[in-house]
């Protein structure tokens, strides 16, 4: 079925569900607080489903925009209400829908006060509704409204139910975020103005109409990508833009954590290839080698990095870094394996990375610390609760047979056709990320416990419940990712044709086949 | 049973998933006996297969049974398939067998284990990746299995893991482990750009149709072997391997003796038509690394004193030949080798592991001697696994071993004599550290009378079955431990049957029969020896081989039995020529700091800069709100700098609007 007929304003709803839920709860009495919860579920919930029905009802044969809603907004600028999905964004925002009812019915803030619930609530699903949009955005106005928007609630969550450093590491992600998005505003502007007189015609905020028409000089594309890449790679984060991400994770309560690395890093990856790759092809490709350099080196120095820290929640946070690396690799790598792979690993890191602050979550309810130092032994005391970290650990390392490294597989072997020596280098990696997981594993989990550890609970039912669908996708994308390839790849195939045909440049296929089926029969 | 191949994994996939769900319920032994019968149904396939494929027509003898599309993604399409042939059988065959009879072993062997349930799972865990990794279809596939029997093998290294030492072990097996992977990795990147595939048959085919570059094949092959090297615990990766002996014996035999350690050279024999159309270097680097790993590990094992550490040195030395014999175009040799190695090494490890049993988990073999009396069973059974290892004939070792050398002498060039001449050295060292092993622990005086406390046995073994402490007798094993050991000493014993040399007293019928099934699968990387010197003279080196091995026992027993000359165990081959200690020194001390140097580069340097900036812009502003009456909100007033400062630069610097 083509969604585009459809009545039923499905992108519009996943926007609209979580705002209408966090207006209720403004509205609602301060001292009904199952009532904030409750609103809180259903409208997430619904949210969810809802993401579950688009993806159900995607047309994965088709590589343009589908489900597109287009309302005229501010007719004299060129500005409209432009929503759609296409195979690169189907999977974030099904992420995001099933993400947030998780972490809103499953976490609960650590220093919880009833009435403070209200205010948590409304700004986690004002977060889910600015994410949601920004990767639903086709108006390049419109996105930039989403993308600011999700940096007000994020910053209340890190400041308001964060941990001892919280308020500081709070203003270091929002105005490190704050200046690189000021590049991009500058860049929006510009770029509709100048493309309005360089093939488009008019002015239009109009992101497919600008990416199909627009004739940027190729310095004029670089400077414009250039503000876009400034936001974007802040976003990611690219080394050596990346240090407030340890901060403001490790002071983020955990439905912070879990969505910042689950969704709101994928902003940055997500970014760079529609309005990075797909609007200024030229530019991305003239400076493919700065990536491809800088993810390589994230890759290496993030897991080096995380290897040395002490602080647990700190350590994931750092394997971000590194794991990100290897998404921003594939993109600009430009080949079918590589950016199917990446936009997967986009998934894939979320459920993995955000798994994994669920469960350092639980180990600081229980044990009210993150240091490594402090925790031993607890595989003895706790053995489901260290069997689910050990398998939400092993996808991390990109095991096979788990969904990290089907994405890891698919950006190394399709970066390697067009980008050797940096592949040779970033596959080490795989190494590093094995010894510092392994480590950490070793000495908060093996060994025997001392006295402080040996009361450590065993994993509860609830937290099972969370658990279960993390660890659910994880095996099954690992075992049978072809629905999540084959959804994403025509987009994927189409952007390189897009790059390609307003590049000339040839996105790299491995050698035919043909001569050993001819020898063969 | 062809079609039907799937079920050799789904057996195990079964018992894990079941153990899984209801291993606590089962308990002890039962989820055991589970585990078994899943391996032992597996060998019922094996067999079958074997058989479908003996009825088939020699060089029809392979099929592909593809399950579903894995990896799709354009011009990469990599298929859940496994390949049954000859080779993939053959290693399914001695896989699940041995596998099966190991099985069976560790339900004595963990008897009392509170995590018993947990053991067998990860054992069936085990099985079922081994089976997948030699009956992937493509390199992916068997990658699977690959990382799948890492994974297992990390996990039951630190089975113990209140013990700091076993849970090293397992992290280090792992992390060295995918050193190697790295290297298989880029070698599925290369052959997929250079052939758009990673399936055996269009990668093999490419290569023996001439199509690759020989750059491209020997980077192919080579960046293989670096996989191969890791998990074959070859120089310079092995060292993982004497230390994953902290794993409960059965593990050591199954996973660090058997199978997974053998996953390298079985990786290179199904790759053989790649390595045929490498340059002849690749092959010489092999066996090259190969006979210098298998001197090496033997120099070491001559020192040990851990019962296992002897084992564990041998199988890296036992390794080495294996890769000798690949860089020397002998396939079928090595897996031979692997099969009768399989055989008698699964054999001693378990011996072992019932001695150590006997022993309540005493492992040094100063402590013991005189074990024949109290353990008769494991006495006769392992000294059957010496005679093999050891080269005497007419047991297993001798024959594979035999046919390793004449092919590596029959290399020729340079490297053919010389590679000859270390695996002859190699094998007297071997009849001397085996036979100085068995004399110290079944024969001379007892000496575990004086050491009546056993060292602290893992928690919850032993205590219902020995009785007060201060008594301390040897015991033998349970019924359940010993048969494997008596099959498997059988199997060592006549295992040389499956590939008897032509020579001129053994019936034509009987000759080369492993050759003959290998040969669909080998004939493009096999090496042709018949007409060179070396094997035209094979009754006199196999002769040769024997007096090295009569050499090695004697002297061993004139030091250790007779005591006619003082034992010479230099303390540099007891540590393992300080290799491993020097990586951990280098891995704990510069590497560490160079780890520490770049965190602290990270926090003062990079996140230093970004705090500077700040200070600055916020001393800068302080300064500049004086001025201001209004209060500018940061939101607005760093994207209004933002914006003035880019248009600014857009219309003046660049010209553009």
């Amino acid at each position: 079925m083509n969604g585009e007929a459809l009545d039923f304003p499905i992108l519009s709803m996943l926007v609209f569900m979580p705002v209408a839920g966090a207006v209720i709860i403004t509205l609602l009495s301060k001292r009904r607080p199952e009532y904030m919860k409750l609103v809180a579920a259903v409208s997430s919930v619904a949210t969810g489903a809802m993401s579950i029905w688009l993806t159900a009802e995607f047309n994965g044969h088709e590589s343009g925009f589908q489900f597109v809603s287009k309302h005229s907004w501010i007719e004299q600028w060129g500005i409209s209400w432009h929503l759609g999905v296409d195979g690169i964004s189907l999977f974030l925002i099904l992420l995001t829908g099933v993400l947030f009812p998780l972490a809103i019915l499953g976490i609960d803030p650590h220093n919880d006060d009833p009435a403070k619930n209200k205010p948590y609530l409304a700004w986690l699903l004002l977060l889910e509704a600015g994410v949601m949009g920004s990767f639903m955005s086709l108006d390049l106005f419109l996105f930039f409204v989403f993308f600011e928007i999700v940096l007000v609630p994020m910053y209340f969550l890190i400041g308001g139910w964060g941990y001892e450093g919280r308020v500081q590491a709070a203003t270091k992600f929002f105005l490190y975020t704050m200046i690189g998005s000021a590049f991009m505003l500058v860049s929006i502007m510009a770029t509709v103005f100048i493309a309005s007189r360089n093939g488009v015609g008019h002015v239009t905020f109009d992101l497919v109409e600008i990416a199909e028409h627009a004739e940027f000089a190729a310095s004029t594309g670089r400077w414009l990508f250039f503000g876009f890449a400034v936001a974007f790679a802040v976003k990611v984060p690219i080394f050596p833009l990346h240090t407030w991400l340890p901060d403001a994770h490790t002071q983020a309560p955990t439905a912070g954590s879990v969505v910042l690395a689950g969704v709101m890093l994928k902003l940055g990856t997500y970014g760079l290839l529609r309005f990075g790759l797909y609007l200024f092809p030229e530019a991305s490709l003239w400076s493919r080698h700065l990536w491809l350099s800088l993810a390589v080196i994230g890759i290496i120095y993030g897991a080096i990095a995380a290897t040395m820290q002490k602080d647990l929640k700190r350590l994931v946070a750092y394997s971000s870094v590194a794991h990100l690396g290897f998404i921003v690799l594939g993109i600009f790598a430009v080949t079918s394996q590589s950016i199917t792979g990446a936009v997967m690993q986009m998934v894939n890191h979320g459920v993995s990375t955000g798994a994994l602050f669920l469960l350092v979550g639980m180990i600081y309810e229980r044990r009210h610390t993150r240091q490594i130092a402090d925790l031993k032994g607890i595989q003895s005391v706790a053995p489901i609760f260290a069997a689910a970290f050990m398998i939400v650990m092993l996808s991390s390392i990109g095991v096979p047979g788990l969904n990290g490294f089907v994405g890891e597989y698919l950006i190394l072997i399709g970066s390697f056709m067009s980008a050797r020596w940096y592949v040779v280098v970033a596959s080490t990696g795989v190494i590093l990320a094995a010894l510092y997981l392994l480590w950490a594993y070793q000495r908060v989990f093996h060994g025997e416990p001392d006295e402080a550890n040996k009361t450590f609970a065993e994993l509860k039912l609830k937290e099972a419940a969370v658990l279960l669908p993390f660890i659910a996708v994880i095996v099954f994308a690992g075992v049978y990712p072809k629905p999540i390839l084959e959804r994403i790849e025509p987009a994927v195939d189409a952007l390189i044709t897009h790059v390609e045909d307003k590049t000339g440049y040839e996105s790299p296929q491995p050698a035919a086949v043909a001569t050993i089926s001819e020898e063969g029969e | 049973m062809l079609d039907v191949i799937w079920l050799i994994p789904a057996f195990p996939l079964a018992g894990f998933l079941l153990i899984l769900l209801f291993g606590r319920r089962l308990g002890e032994p039962k989820s055991g006996y589970l585990a078994s019968a899943m391996v032992l149904a597996s060998f019922v396939v094996s067999v079958g297969a074997y058989f479908d494929l003996l009825s088939m027509d020699s060089h029809e003898r392979a099929h592909i049974e593809t399950l579903f599309s894995w990896v799709p993604v354009s011009s990469l399409q990599i298929d859940m398939a496994f390949l049954a042939d000859p080779l993939s059988i053959t290693m399914c065959l001695f896989v699940t067998g041995i596998g099966f009879l190991i099985h069976l072993f560790a339900v004595g062997y963990m008897h009392g284990d509170p995590n018993f349930s947990k053991f067998f799972l990860y054992l069936n865990l085990f099985v079922l990746s081994m089976t997948i990794l030699v009956l992937g279809e493509n390199l992916l596939v068997t990658f699977l299995g690959w990382e799948g029997v890492g994974t297992c093998s990390y996990l039951l290294i630190s089975f113990w893991h209140q013990r700091e030492s076993a849970a090293t072990a397992g992290k280090k097996a792992f992390v060295t482990n995918r050193v190697g992977d790295w290297g298989f990795m880029l070698a599925m990147f290369l052959g997929f750009e250079a052939v758009g595939s990673v399936s055996y048959h269009a990668l093999n085919g490419a290569a023996e149709a001439g199509s690759l570059a020989t750059s491209t094949a020997t980077g192919i092959a080579l960046l293989l072997f670096v996989g191969a090297v890791g998990k074959s615990a070859q120089l310079p990766l092995y060292i993982w391997l004497p230390d994953a002996m902290e794993g409960p014996t059965p593990v050591s035999a199954l996973i660090h003796a058997a199978t997974m350690v053998t996953a390298g050279v079985f990786l290179m024999t199904r790759m053989n038509p790649m390595l045929a159309a490498a340059a002849p270097e690749a092959s010489t680097i092999i066996a090259v690394v190969g006979a210098l790993t298998a001197l090496f590990a033997a120099t070491i094992a001559v020192a040990q004193t851990d019962i296992k550490k002897v084992l564990a040195y041998s199988t890296v030395s036992q390794l080495g030949y294996m890769f000798l014999a690949v860089g020397s175009g002998a396939f079928v040799a090595a897996i031979f080798h692997m099969v009768t190695h399989a055989f008698f090494k699964a054999l001693m490890f378990l011996g072992s592991g019932s001695v150590i049993h006997g022993m309540h988990h005493e492992q040094d073999m100063r402590k013991m001697g005189a074990l024949r009396k109290l353990m008769p069973i494991t006495a006769a059974t392992f000294i059957v696994g010496w005679l093999a290892i050891a080269g005497v004939p007419p047991f297993a070792g001798f024959w594979s071993k035999d046919e390793i050398l004449l092919f590596a002498l029959a290399k020729g060039g340079t490297w053919g004599p010389i590679l000859y001449v270390v695996g002859l050295v190699t094998a007297v060292l071997t009849a001397f550290y085996m036979t100085r092993q068995v004399i110290m622990v079944f024969f001379g005086e007892a000496k575990w009378e004086s050491h009546a406390n056993a060292a602290e046995a893992p928690e919850g073994e032993d205590e219902m079955t020995h009785g007060a402490h201060g008594e301390f007798k040897p015991h033998e094993s349970p019924p359940i431990m010993l048969f494997p050991l008596v099959v498997l000493a059988g199997l060592a014993a006549v295992g040389g049957l499956i590939q008897l040399p032509a020579f001129g007293f053994i019936p034509d019928g009987w000759q080369h029969k492993l050759e003959h099934w290998l040969e669909p699968v080998v004939e493009a990387g096999e090496a042709h020896i018949a007409g060179t010197s070396a094997y035209d003279n094979k009754e006199l080196l196999a002769l040769l081989a024997i007096a090295c091995a009569l050499i090695g026992i004697g002297v061993a027993v004139a030091i250790y039995a007779k005591k006619l000359v003082k034992p010479v165990e230099p303390q540099l081959l007891a540590d393992g020529w300080k290799y491993d200690s020097g990586v951990s020194a280098f891995m704990g001390g510069p590497g560490r700091k160079a780890f520490e140097a770049i965190a602290w580069f990270d926090k003062n340097v990079v996140d230093g800069a970004v705090h500077g900036v700040a200070k600055l812009v916020g001393g800068a502003g302080g300064q500049i709100r004086k001025t201001q009456t209004g209060n500018v909100r940061n939101y607005a007033g760093i994207v209004g700098v933002g914006v003035v400062l880019l248009l600014a630069w857009f219309v003046i610097g660049r010209g553009v609007l």
